[in-house]
């Protein structure tokens, strides 16, 4: 009996050591990506956080000793006359973005879907504008629609036209940085959505034309629908690519001319480091609004997609 | 899960703690009371270049060696704002001169009193960038400043001589007579930043206006001057875009009568292939406008370990030595900041004169001990000509707007 209980004991010990060992194996595998989480995500999102909600001066920033300001960062930037217009043009920016470089990258994933001859090639080539250094596009854009020099204008007095002053004039600035990064959206739309047409079984498009379902109806019923989960994931990476873009507008046009095509991305940028007096923590405070907004547009993203 | 699954997972875990990939930090702790770092704006000369030769010589006679790092010039004050932050600041800073207030407010310079810095020989004009409260945080190692380019082809086929030009009214009416001539009259950079605001100051300025005062009546006849010849067709409406470098590809490729530019341009300015001159950009009244100083000053930021100040104190008074400031100066194309070198300047190359004289009547953009009052007057100033210039606001109203952002 003793001798019984003794081995089970004994066993019972064991195996708590094992168990602990294990354990403790656990979390040690764990602590690479819970550091790398924490280094690289939450400790700049805090950071970021921290920012916009002290008072910041160059003095402060340097010793580390900004007053806890609460939302006076925020309320600074809600009552500057660039808040409105900035959030103006960051939506129409997205929106107007997204819907044209959807439609165009459905379309020609469509097309390209037809497999004739050289569409492997011609696939190819549409990647360039995707493939393309920002630096490069950006500036090719942006001399290409100088007012005086630029190609387009070349172009548009040659046919009778009356030039126009594309990245200059209040009235087109934001078109033409819109239309620049349309051309440079549509590539990573048009792989994504043709990929999303691969999964299509090619058996149920032969059910539905033998249906009688013209071009037409199989493309809006068939395709469309059975393209949606695709569609949703391209829509919202589109969404948080578009939101931040900074480095296009800010090559083809600074935001300007006054603030006409100022997004919220530039304007945090011009808060921040633009100016030879940075103001981190409005600058920071903008910068978290654009995080939420991805946020929200991600939850969004989550529930619809969850059932 | 065995134990050597566990050793193999805390190892792992311990590279990514104590960053074991590098390898010599080690080495540059222990040898770090005699590696001095110097930060320049200067990121175009490697190590082969006099000026970075010039560094390692001062070192090696202050006893220390020199580590120098390059930086594009925009992105240096957020550098050394962090490394402050840090305390881990270069021993010496060069930086734009109308940093050097926002560094001193953030406590990040030495004063030269405490670097025992002879700034004597420094022309005044150009050492009041580097002062606020009385106090000087730096000395300038050479200035640059802006004045007009000509085309002398463009000017005789209008039969303009740039002799003639002393005033806005006589400049405007050679700008007329150019495109009458069917040729371009005068590009300059009106783009949305610091840059912008750099190239109006001399118009600002030689309309007798203060920064105090966006809105007087002078700031509003210099707004007025540059919106007016963009409505005449005399300016091209790509200015609202151009920064100083796209203005100077407009002008080289031929077509253009005038170009705003800087002393920085000069060797390009040979390499156009027509004959150029260069006249100071004029007041309304006539004479030479102040034209704002461009270049670096040479700052000593504060250590905690203040054992180091003396050699970074004969690193410096190498670097601003009356012989290593002409190298510097020739190797940057910059006008020297003392009058004894700026003579030897002269001397070697007689086309620098009007450039020495621009600098002789130029001003800090920080001066009149603005200080880090001038960052929030130069952003609004930017935003009234872009929104003049564009159209969407009249020049008075622009200025009267900016006004009031700038003194909120």
């Amino acid at each position: 009996m003793t001798s019984h209980a003794e081995t089970l004991v004994r066993a019972r010990g064991a195996s708590r050591v094992r168990r602990a060992r294990g354990q403790w194996a656990a979390w040690a595998f764990l602590a690479p990506v819970i550091i790398y989480l924490v280094a690289f995500y939450a400790y700049p999102l805090y950071r970021n956080l921290d920012l916009s909600l002290r008072h910041y001066t160059v003095r402060s920033f340097v010793r580390g000793d900004a007053p806890f300001s609460g939302a006076a960062n925020y309320t600074t930037v809600f009552s500057d006359p660039t808040f409105g217009p900035a959030l103006l043009h960051t939506m129409v920016f997205t929106l107007v973005s997204i819907a044209f470089q959807f439609a165009a990258g459905l379309a020609l994933a469509v097309f390209f879907a037809q497999h004739f001859r050289l569409s492997a090639t011609l696939r190819a080539l549409f990647l360039v504008p995707w493939l393309l250094p920002l630096i490069v596009s950006a500036s090719t854009w942006s001399w290409m629609l100088n007012s005086d020099s630029g190609i387009v204008n070349f172009f548009l007095t040659s046919v009778g036209g009356d030039p126009i002053n594309w990245l200059t004039s209040p009235s087109w600035a934001l078109t033409s940085v819109i239309i620049a990064n349309i051309w440079i959206g549509i590539p990573f739309n048009l792989v994504i959505l043709y990929s999303g047409l691969q999964a299509i079984p090619g058996e149920i498009h032969e059910a539905a034309s033998l249906d009688g379902a013209s071009a037409w109806q199989r493309f809006w019923r068939v395709t469309f629908p059975l393209l949606r989960p695709v569609s949703a994931i391209t829509l919202l990476l589109g969404l948080v690519y578009t939101l931040k873009v900074f480095d296009l507008i800010w090559i083809m046009t600074k935001g300007g001319p006054v603030d006409a095509s100022t997004t919220l991305a530039t304007w945090s940028y011009r808060l921040s480091f633009g100016n030879l007096l940075p103001e981190f923590g409005p600058g920071a405070a903008v910068g978290n609004l654009l995080i939420v907004i991805a946020l929200i547009f991600g939850l969004l993203y989550i529930r619809k997609a969850a059932p | 899960m065995n134990l050597r699954g566990l050793g193999a997972a805390l190892a792992v875990t311990a590279c990514l703690l104590t960053a074991c990939s590098s390898g010599d930090g080690g080495d540059a702790t222990s040898a770090k009371d005699a590696t001095y770092a110097v930060w320049d704006p200067y990121p175009q000369f490697d190590d082969s270049s006099d000026w970075v030769k010039l560094l390692t010589r001062c070192g090696t006679d202050a006893g220390v060696t020199v580590k120098r790092t390059g930086y594009d010039t925009t992105d240096l004050t957020n550098k050394a704002l962090l490394a402050a932050q840090q305390d881990n600041s270069p021993d010496v800073l060069i930086v734009d001169n109308p940093v050097v207030s926002t560094l001193a407010e953030a406590g990040v310079l030495t004063t030269t009193d405490e670097m025992k810095t002879d700034t004597a020989a420094v022309s005044p004009n150009l050492l009041a960038a580097g002062q606020q409260g009385g106090k000087t945080y730096g000395i300038p190692i050479g200035a640059n400043t802006l004045a007009l380019y000509y085309n002398k082809k463009v000017l005789d086929a209008a039969k303009v001589d740039p002799a003639t030009i002393k005033d806005w009214a006589s400049l405007t009416a050679a700008l007329g007579k150019v495109k009458a001539a069917g040729k371009k009259g005068i590009t300059f950079s009106a783009i949305g930043t610091e840059e912008g605001s750099f190239q109006f100051l001399p118009w600002f300025w030689g309309s007798g206006a203060n920064l105090k005062q966006l809105d007087s009546a002078q700031g509003v006849a210099a707004l007025t001057l540059w919106s007016d010849w963009l409505k005449n067709g005399y300016a091209p409406n790509s200015v609202l875009n151009n920064t100083q470098t796209t203005s100077w590809q407009e002008f080289a490729a031929g077509d253009f009568a005038f170009g705003e530019n800087g002393t920085w341009q000069l060797a390009n300015a040979k390499k156009t292939g027509f004959e150029y001159g260069i006249i100071p950009v004029p007041s309304q009244a006539g004479g030479t406008a102040p034209a704002p100083t461009g270049g670096e000053f040479v700052t000593a930021p504060v250590q905690s370990d203040t054992g180091k100040y003396a050699a970074t104190q004969k690193i410096i008074a190498c670097l601003t030595s009356a012989d290593n400031a002409l190298t510097t100066d020739t190797t940057l194309s910059y006008v020297a900041a003392t009058d004894a070198v700026q003579q030897k300047q002269v001397a070697a190359n007689p086309e620098l004169k009007v450039w020495v004289e621009a600098v002789r009547a130029a001003k800090g953009r920080t001066s009149d001990d603005l200080g880090t009052r001038y960052p929030k007057i130069s952003q609004p100033m930017w935003g009234a000509f872009q929104a003049a210039l564009s159209g969407s606001k009249n020049p008075q109203q622009a200025m009267t707007d900016a006004q009031a952002a700038a003194g909120k």
